[in-house]
């Protein structure tokens, strides 16, 4: 039996950006607030230390900060005619665990949408006519507008010390910057991180080619920086191992550093950890959760939370398993269409290629992923997709994030992968190449979903959420020519080689891609099509608000992290200025 | 114990004790000759004085083997085992994750598609040991009853090119998995911080021009603009 606990105005699940943001912004507004956090403290003067961190079989090999596949994994199959399996440990992707969450280890690329990736069906109708749009293609509009979501935007950059260069102030361009983007209000925090050697060969060949280069923004300070919060921020040192790492420096954001400080000060704040949520109970009357249902993994105890207000933020997967287990809202039945937990599934459709530049010096150990240089031509709207078959795009990027000699280390394909001739071979090509990536998007498909698995279970007896997701011919049409686009590209820049990597017919969980998951509990202007309402409260539980990618309707060619935290202040703001006065749906149905 | 058994004990025996001292004592043929050390009193006692945390005999001359045929020596680096990569996989093997930590191990089992990664019941430690019982069992069918480690150096290439392309079929057991995991192992441990016992004395690092510790860059980004940078590695040990 379960312990009951007093009663807390507000508890939050799951504490990585989403979750600090919430806690944040729901103490300031004097509530008393308790976050459930399933994995381990991990506190910066602890663990984000050298040496430690320059340890890559530690953090990029056996993925020290990945989550416990032993403890809850998910499983997998191509379409709904098949077996799921376990993924008996990550791969494709690798979600975070513990304080911070995969705001750790991420690569800290922070950007925003365009503003028409927010009504994109509108857009696509509007342009292409609506019988351009496949009936399979289930996307929708966002319930936010980039103009709304602006002043969100520009506060989670400031959060986060982001270096970048702004390509359209207040609707003035400016060179240099992405012309693409929607207006800003005001200019990145930071000056952009200093460009390396092959991101500006690859700049200056896209630039001869008519198309826009700019420096990537990224949530790492290049210079010494003092956030709202009041924290100090360190400049990046180029160390090459932000990927599935930490910072020392405290240059790459994480909610660790940047705010989770804060919150360790407030009284008003009480962190468990190990504390895993099991259940959410769910009063369907009164449309509302009670109290959350976890156990302590230290001891075995299980408790009852009950609160005021339940903020949901772990990741897209545990929060669909959530709502799934606890039976709020109808489950997506991919059959009929109807229902929408779990509806809407998406992936990042990453693609790329290696150079090789005989006889340069890249240096390629001096590293961040904010050297690179990016081109946002080929993404979303920004180009006419008449006659093209498909709709979608991503920006197209040459990377200098880094090379740990372990798995940093690119080569020609048809060179020998061991023994004699292998050696002179990773010598000759380790510093003289240079990546490339193509951010794919992923427009939502009808046979793309989650839910709860069958037949296996978690650790502590829960079904596994089960994931159907494959590549669709509309994004291997959307890569094959951004990649194509890339190619020309990568040709005026004249290697000694290169290589292009396509990406396979079928999705596979084997090898890592990209840990862009979105959807499930996606976010729209009615309960037919959505979890969630606008302010990214659920419809069938108004004190339940569902942070995270997992609301986003579909996944525009860019990384997720700058569009959740904007959703963070933007569902921060609406809790303390208009529901914590009338408790009730915000929007309604 | 088999003679053969005994003879590969004794000269794993002598890897142990004498580290790198036989640096180029690794058999080429199957009759190469165990260390000249006299059996000590502790090798009467082979349990107790295995060099290795985990691996067995029969283990560790198959994975010293193939270590030395992935990683021969050769002007740039001493042979695989002469960097600790076979120590190091030992370790790796005798760590959590060769215990299957932070993997889920339900069943039920199914082979699945590929898509859907691996989906075997055994961890690390054990589809080492079978993937070790499944290629020697392939190299005796194939090679005059030979296990790997007694074969010549060619032969050696040639099996494992054969696991590579698949071609070699072992019995029951996924031979390019097998072969795939030993390499990446191999190479993970020719190219970590030495304090996971491989890339001894920093070799692999110095071989492809990566310094190591403490890679703080922001003052070397200009001043190292397509000109080489080179500093003699540095490692997690040096600044303990």
């Amino acid at each position: 039996m379960a312990t009951r606990l007093k009663d807390v105005d507000a508890v939050v699940i799951g504490l990585g950006f989403s979750g600090a943001i919430l806690s944040r912004e729901l103490t300031k507004a004097g509530l008393n607030v308790v976050a459930l956090e399933r994995g381990a403290d991990r506190n910066p003067a602890d663990e984000f230390t050298l040496t430690r961190l320059r340890d890559e079989l530690r953090y990029a090999v056996r993925l020290e900060l990945m989550q416990d596949n032993s403890i809850d994994t998910i499983t997998f199959r191509n379409a709904p005619d098949e077996v799921a399996l376990p993924i008996r440990r990550f791969g494709a992707f690798l979600p975070g665990e513990g304080v911070g969450g995969t705001g750790i280890h991420w690569g800290a690329l922070q950007w925003r949408f365009l503003p028409t990736d927010f009504r994109i069906r509108s857009v696509l109708t509007e342009r292409y006519g609506a019988k351009a749009i496949p009936d399979t293609m289930t996307i929708q509009d966002w319930p936010v507008s980039y103009d709304e979501l602006e002043p969100h935007y520009d506060r989670f950059e400031k959060l986060c010390g982001v270096s970048g260069q702004a390509g359209n102030l207040r609707g003035k361009l400016i060179s240099g910057g992405n012309p693409f983007e929607g207006p800003r209000s005001e200019d990145y925090p930071n000056k952009p991180i200093k460009t390396a050697v092959g991101p500006a060969m690859f700049g200056a060949a896209a630039a001869s080619l008519g198309y826009h280069p700019f420096p990537v923004p990224v949530a790492t300070s290049s210079a010494p920086y003092v956030n709202p919060e009041g924290i100090t921020l360190g400049a990046c040192e180029y160390c090459g191992h932000c990927n599935r790492t930490a910072c020392e420096a405290n240059a790459k954001a994480s909610p660790n550093v940047n705010i989770v400080p804060v919150l360790r000060t407030e009284p008003k704040f009480e962190l468990r950890t190990r504390a895993f949520v099991t259940r959410l109970n769910y009063d369907r009357n009164a449309k509302r959760i009670t109290s959350v249902l976890y156990t302590d993994m230290r001891t075995g105890e299980e408790y009852e939370q009950p609160a005021g207000i339940v903020i949901l933020s772990s990741f897209v997967f545990g929060n669909t398993q959530q709502l799934l287990l606890a039976g709020i809202g109808e489950p997506y039945d991919p059959s009929s269409g109807n229902g929408v937990v779990g509806k809407n599934y998406c992936y990042q459709f990453e693609a790329g290629a290696n150079a090789f530049f005989e006889g340069r010096e890249f240096n390629p150990f001096m590293g961040a992923p904010g050297m690179s240089i990016a081109i946002d031509d080929f993404n979303g709207e920004n180009f006419d997709h008449s006659g093209l078959g498909f709709f979608g795009g991503g920006y197209i990027v040459c990377t200098n994030a880094g090379a740990p000699p372990i798995g940093g280390r690119a080569m020609p394909k048809d060179e020998p992968r061991w023994g004699v001739g292998w050696k002179q071979a990773t010598a000759k090509w380790y510093r003289c190449s240079t990546g490339f990536n193509t951010q794919g998007s992923v427009y939502a498909h009808r046979d793309n979903f989650m839910d709860l698995d069958p037949t296996y279970k978690d650790a502590l007896g829960r079904p596994l959420i089960r994931l159907t997701y494959n590549a669709t011919d509309n994004d291997h049409a959307m890569s094959r020519h951004v990649v194509g686009k890339l190619e020309g590209v990568i040709k005026a820049m004249n290697p000694t080689r290169y290589e292009m990597h396509y990406r396979p017919k079928n999705f596979t969980v084997v090898p890592y891609q990209s840990t862009h998951n979105t959807g499930g509990t996606i976010m729209g202007a009615d309960p037919n099509s959505s979890v969630v309402n606008r302010y990214l409260q659920a419809w069938d539980a108004h004190n339940l608000f569902v942070q995270g990618a997992s609301v986003f309707p579909q996944q525009p060619g860019y990384n997720p992290t700058g569009t959740l935290g904007a959703l963070a202040y933007w569902s921060a703001k609406a809790i303390t200025e208009q529901y914590l006065k009338n408790p009730g749906p915000l929007v309604h149905a | 114990m088999t003679d053969d058994a005994l003879q590969r004990r004794t000269f794993l025996l002598g890897v142990g004790l004498a580290g790198t001292a036989i640096a180029t004592g690794i058999p080429q043929e199957a009759e190469a000759q165990p260390q000249p050390a006299a059996p000590s009193p502790a090798a009467a006692a082979p349990a107790d004085t295995e060099p290795f945390v985990t691996l067995t005999a029969t283990e560790a001359a198959f994975i010293v083997a193939a270590v030395d045929t992935l990683i021969p020596a050769d002007e740039l680096s001493p042979s695989g085992s002469d960097c600790g990569v076979a120590v190091f996989i030992d370790r790796q093997l005798g760590s959590a994750w060769g215990g299957g930590a932070k993997m889920y191990r339900a069943g039920p089992f199914h082979k699945g598609k590929p898509e859907q990664g691996y989906q075997l019941a055994l961890t690390p430690r054990e589809f080492f040991a079978a993937g070790i019982v499944a290629a020697n069992a392939w190299s005796r069918k194939n090679f005059g009853g030979k296990d790997f480690d007694r074969l010549a150096v060619g032969d050696r290439v040639a099996a494992l090119k054969a696991m590579e392309d698949g071609k070699a079929a072992f019995d029951n057991f996924d031979t390019r998995a097998f072969f795939n995991q030993l390499l990446s192992l191999a190479m993970a441990g020719f190219f970590a911080d030495p304090i996971y016992g491989g890339n001894r004395d920093k070799v692999a690092w110095k071989m492809i021009g990566f310094p190591g510790l403490p890679a703080t860059y922001a003052d070397k980004i200009d001043a190292y603009r397509d000109k080489r940078y080179v500093a003699e590695p540095q490692s997690i040990a040096d600044f303990s």
